[in-house]
């Protein structure tokens, strides 16, 4: 497929042409006299800006012969954890067997229990037989299958927004539709707290990024007024310029909320569009889990765009973008994850289906979800030696030591102490980060992920052993 | 002017490919006259053609473009002035106050000329897309602002897809295993390879993998698109780090190399002096103004370029990366499966070591009817990527009844389950990409890119034959992609056809007469080039034959 810069190119053309009939005629006289004089000095020369250097051929060649390149990549150190992953054989459920050990399951993101379930088992089974597993192609030459518009029609009835648009990789969602409509020149307000995949999609906006303090939303007033203060000095520029904020519902790297309703407040204050990506309060928070909106009782359509991953609470591969179809059509031709790369197998998308079709039988499973958090939160909160980081709703808890010292040593102790849960039976991992390429890297932590499934006694003998480890590794 | 000149490797007469540089210029991309191949086998192989667009059809072409534009500015001011109705989504009041979130002009032409024709893409399916699918039918009651399903479909011949060898199946032993690692892992994964999504099955994909393609060791993503644009920043991540890339390269590769921020430079597609030009130049001068040596250079190129047809032309590219210490990244989406004897990819196709491919990239979306991509290469490249891959720590791994499609799948191509089975199909693709190919030749199409390539771009040029080729085809059963501005240049639309090892040659004969029938109501038959008789179909099969025989 054509490169995308193909893909650029014809809006600048329609500006320009557009430019052009606009113009004044005397605008034109002078412009055509100006490049005729340009031509003209061009031709002249007399005029040079600076002497270039002539190299010798046979300079030339040793400059190439001279010139070695670093290696591709580095070695990467033997003791890298990467390099020694921990092996999962059989589903990941609440229960996981881990290098041959079966352990309580506290790491993986499966926070409604939906990997593992028999009736989404049993749906993607059936649509296997029917679809086959790859959809063999992007949406717009024939990878669209009918269980894609199902799956969106429901995801759109769900969330009670206007539409939705489907992504075959969480990763992708986000970071594809930031830069679908944030473009050079635009400005994002981004929480200098969120996900990878936020600031990758920053960086392909090639928009101007500016982090406010982590859920300060006083420092994003701060910053917000002082861009409407430079706006007043340039309301030219101001007036093209689109301004975004972008947040989480969950924070994936810290467990917190996003103070929604204050956010709205700002929103229309300073005329700025939110952005929330929801992959970790979807199916989470509000009564029926329809996320951070519901959980403060603020209008969806107070927000511009939702995106979030089917990878956390439904359990399935993917993820999706919602809102008023006015915006969210726009990936349909924008979004390049979308448009340039195969669809969500099939089996996929029925599987994320059949989860939220569960979802909507059971609304009760996300006061029972919260319960649970609540429950570890405070079971957590009183082990000696670390801290707790997080909202007590959130599934997403980090535990952090109390005591930190240098990250490097922290880290060590964390990955001991998951590796010596482990042995007792109690699956934990380190929350890993790529430390030279992230904003701000999050403390060193474990991330503690819970299942709806678990039970009070599966709590009381997770936070024995995390006890028992920490008084032994701290 | 040199009409239908056809750009060869071996074109050593530069009037050969003269054309390129003909007044009109609408060929961006010239094939470069390069090193004299004294094997006629591999002349052969590097035969492609792009036959330029006849001077008329292009007039005729740009006046086409220059009316659905006044036209649509003609509508414009109608919509403005009320007296049409506007069908297109409108932001809510409450938003008035807010800078826009698109400009008119952006939208101008997604209003005015796609919209008229919406209909030839994202049509829906509802089956298994293999040699043949259901394709939902559509209707529009607002002008085809919006497409209503009628909830009827139509059987047509499948010459979209990417199922080159045929995997797209929703029955027998692939199937059955992808279902038994459904009941084994369930669907999701839920955890990162570096946290705990690191399942066996995972493991094992990438020990076939890497035993398929014959390398070190590879490491394998959840989706093709991301496996470029997530890992290539961990391989040219920094300051002074210069990318080449083919200036056809996908989306996904162009993103990766931006997200890197680095010096990209972008050379002319397959032109291996350009390549060589640049990467002189590059050295040369070192980095803008500090004139610092580099760091190191990257080559990024496919394997084939699934608008154009072209297969790269390899040994030249390994021949530069080794002369001037350049390192080269294949991205192998279309070619892997799908070239060479025993399916191995370009690599094999032009009997090169795939070590001497620093980065071998591919994708399991075509070939193997699965999702995902992998990277494969020495045992370092790989670790690196482990640790310091976005994928691997960001993102969410494999579904694992998806990694299980690719292991059975790739089995089957590599004789693992003791059939001929694989090579069978290897051998249909083959013969069905010639057999059509040439047939279309012979009828007169113009026909990009290389002989032994699975997919067949036919050019249409004229933004009004688009939909009608699309819309005629789809009335005689046959669902054919097509593609216009601005995926191609203005004046270069095209019909794609993927060839599948799963076609039957009664089926694509099906479709010749289509096409052909369609072709000659709608004057498609532009090339000037002297008719050539297409090889009997009995040569382009007998290997095929001689197979079958044999299983
Ligand atoms: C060259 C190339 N690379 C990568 C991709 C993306 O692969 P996937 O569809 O698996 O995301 C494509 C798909 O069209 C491609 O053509
Ligand atoms: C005229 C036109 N508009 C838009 C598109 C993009 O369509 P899609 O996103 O469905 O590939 C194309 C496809 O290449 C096209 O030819």
């Amino acid at each position: 497929m054509a490169v995308e810069d193909v893909m650029v190119e014809p809006w600048y053309m329609m500006q320009m042409v557009q430019a052009f009939l606009q113009a004044p005629v005397y605008h034109i006289v002078i412009e055509v006299l100006l490049i005729v004089w340009i031509i003209g000095l061009l031709f002249s020369k007399s005029y040079r800006i600076q002497e270039r250097v002539q190299l010798t051929e046979k300079e030339k060649e040793d400059l190439l012969a001279e010139w070695k390149p670093e290696p591709l990549v580095p070695d990467t150190p033997e003791d890298h954890p990467a390099l020694h992953p921990r092996v999962v054989s059989g589903k990941a459920g609440l229960k996981v067997v881990v290098d041959g050990k079966e352990c309580l399951n506290l790491a993986t993101l499966n926070f409604l229990g939906m990997l593992g379930n028999k009736r989404i088992e049993k749906a993607a089974n059936t649509a296997l037989y029917k679809y086959g597993v790859g959809s063999c192609g992007p949406r717009g030459f024939y990878g669209t299958v009918d269980v894609h518009l199902d799956l969106e029609d429901k995801l759109a009835k769900y969330t009670r927004t206007e539409e939705a648009i489907l992504y075959a990789y969480g990763f992708a969602t986000i970071a594809s539709a930031i830069p679908a409509y944030s473009k050079r020149g635009d400005i994002v307000f981004c929480d200098e707290g969120a996900c990878f995949a936020i600031q990758k999609g920053l960086l392909a906006s090639r928009s101007k990024v500016v982090y406010f303090k982590h859920n300060d939303m006083e420092d994003l007033e701060r910053l917000l007024k002082e861009q409407a203060k430079d706006d007043k000095k340039n309301p030219k520029k101001a007036a093209v310029t689109r301004r975004f904020v972008l947040v989480e519902g969950i924070y994936m790297n810290y467990g917190d909320i996003v103070p929604l309703p204050k956010l709205v407040e700002l929103k229309y204050k300073y005329k700025v569009r939110i952005f929330i990506e929801e992959s970790a309060s979807f199916g989470v928070l509000g009564d029926n889990g329809r996320g951070v909106t519901e959980h403060f009782g603020v209008p969806i359509e107070d927000i511009d765009l939702i995106s979030a991953n089917m990878e956390m609470s439904l359990a399935s591969i993917g993820g999706f973008c919602c809102g008023d179809s006015f915006v969210i059509d726009h990936q349909r031709l924008s979004g390049q994850g979308y448009c340039f790369s195969a669809s969500l197998p099939p089996m996929l998308s029925v599987a994320a289906s059949e989860a939220l079709r569960i979802m909507e039988e059971k609304p009760g499973i996300f006061e029972e979800l919260r319960t649970r958090c609540q429950w570890l939160h405070a079971k957590l909160s009183s082990i000696p030696g670390l801290k707790v980081c997080g909202e007590p709703i959130s599934p997403i808890m980090h535990l952090q030591l109390a005591a930190p010292s240098s990250r490097a040593e922290d880290t060590k102790k964390l990955e001991t102490m998951c590796n010596e849960c482990m042995n007792q039976g109690v699956a934990l991992t380190v929350a890993r980060y790529l430390e030279q390429e992230e904003h701000l890297v999050p403390p060193p932590s474990i991330r503690v992920a819970v299942n709806v499934e678990l039970t009070e006694d599966d709590i009381d003998h997770a936070t024995a052993v995390i006890t028992n480890v920490a008084k032994m590794v701290l | 002017m040199v009409l239908g000149g056809e750009n060869t490797l071996s074109g050593s007469a530069p009037t050969a490919n003269g054309h390129v540089k003909e007044s009109n210029g609408f060929i961006p991309h010239s094939n470069g006259h390069v090193p004299q191949y004294k094997d006629d086998k591999i002349k052969k192989m590097s035969q492609e053609s792009f036959e330029p667009v006849p001077l008329l059809v292009a007039c005729l072409t740009y006046l086409g473009y220059g009316m659905l534009v006044l036209f649509g500015y003609f509508r414009d001011f109608l919509r403005k002035s009320g007296v049409e109705t506007t069908h297109s989504t409108i932001e809510r009041k409450k938003m008035k106050d807010f800078v826009p979130l698109y400009q008119s002009f952006e939208s101008f032409y997604t209003r005015n000329l796609y919209t008229r024709i919406r209909d030839c893409w994202n049509r829906p399916i509802c089956s298994v897309p293999s040699a043949e699918f259901d394709v939902s039918e559509r209707v529009s009651d607002d002008g085809n602002w919006h497409l209503r399903l009628t909830g009827k479909s139509r059987r047509c011949v499948n010459l979209g897809s990417y199922n080159y060898l045929g995997f797209a199946e929703n029955k027998g032993p692939c199937a059955d295993a992808a279902a038994e690692a459904l009941q084994q892992y369930g669907a999701g994964v839920c955890s990162t390879r570096q946290e705990l999504g690191n399942y066996r099955i995972h493991e094992e994909l990438e020990e076939t993998t890497a035993r398929f393609l014959g390398v070190e060791d590879a490491v394998t993503f959840g989706m093709g698109f991301a496996t470029n644009s997530m890992n290539i920043p961990a391989l040219m991540g920094g300051k002074g780090c210069l990318i080449l890339s083919d200036e056809l390269n996908h989306a996904s590769l162009v993103l990766g190399a931006r997200l890197c921020s680095t010096v990209i430079k972008v050379f002319k597609h397959n032109d291996i002096e350009d390549v060589e030009r640049k990467l002189r130049e590059a050295i040369i001068n070192g980095q803008p103004r500090t004139h610092r040596a580099w760091r190191k250079i990257l080559i990024i190129v496919e394997g084939i370029y699934s608008m154009e047809g072209s297969i790269i032309k390899l040994p030249d590219f390994i021949r530069l990366k080794k002369k001037y210490g350049a390192y080269l990244y294949l991205d192998e989406a279309h070619s892997v499966g799908a070239l060479g004897e025993t399916g191995r990819g370009v690599t094999e196709y032009w009997g090169v070591d795939p070590r001497d491919v620093d980065i071998m990239m591919g994708t399991f979306t075509k070939s193997f009817g699965a999702a995902g991509g992998y990277i494969a290469g020495s045992k370092r490249l790989i670790n690196h990527l482990r640790a310091y891959s976005h994928s691997t720590t960001y993102a969410c791994s494999m579904s694992a009844p998806v990694a299980q499609q690719v292991i059975s799948s790739m089995k089957i191509i590599m004789g693992e389950d003791g059939t001929n089975r694989g090579q069978l199909r290897i051998k249909q693709l083959a013969a069905n990409s010639k057999y059509f190919r040439q047939r279309l030749v012979e009828m007169g199409f113009i026909v990009y890119g290389n002989d032994d390539s699975p997919i067949v771009p036919v050019l249409l040029y004229m933004p009004a034959k688009i939909a009608a080729f699309s819309r005629e085809l789809y009335q005689q059963n046959v669902g054919v992609v097509v593609v216009g501005f601005p995926a191609t240049p203005l004046v270069e639309s095209r019909a794609r056809f993927c060839l599948s090892a799963a076609h039957t040659r009664e089926m694509l004969d099906k479709v010749l007469d289509a096409i052909s029938d369609v072709g000659d109501r709608l004057q498609l038959k532009y090339s000037l080039n002297s008719p050539v008789k297409a090889v009997s179909a009995e040569e382009c099969y007998s290997q095929v034959d001689s197979l079958a025989h044999k299983a």
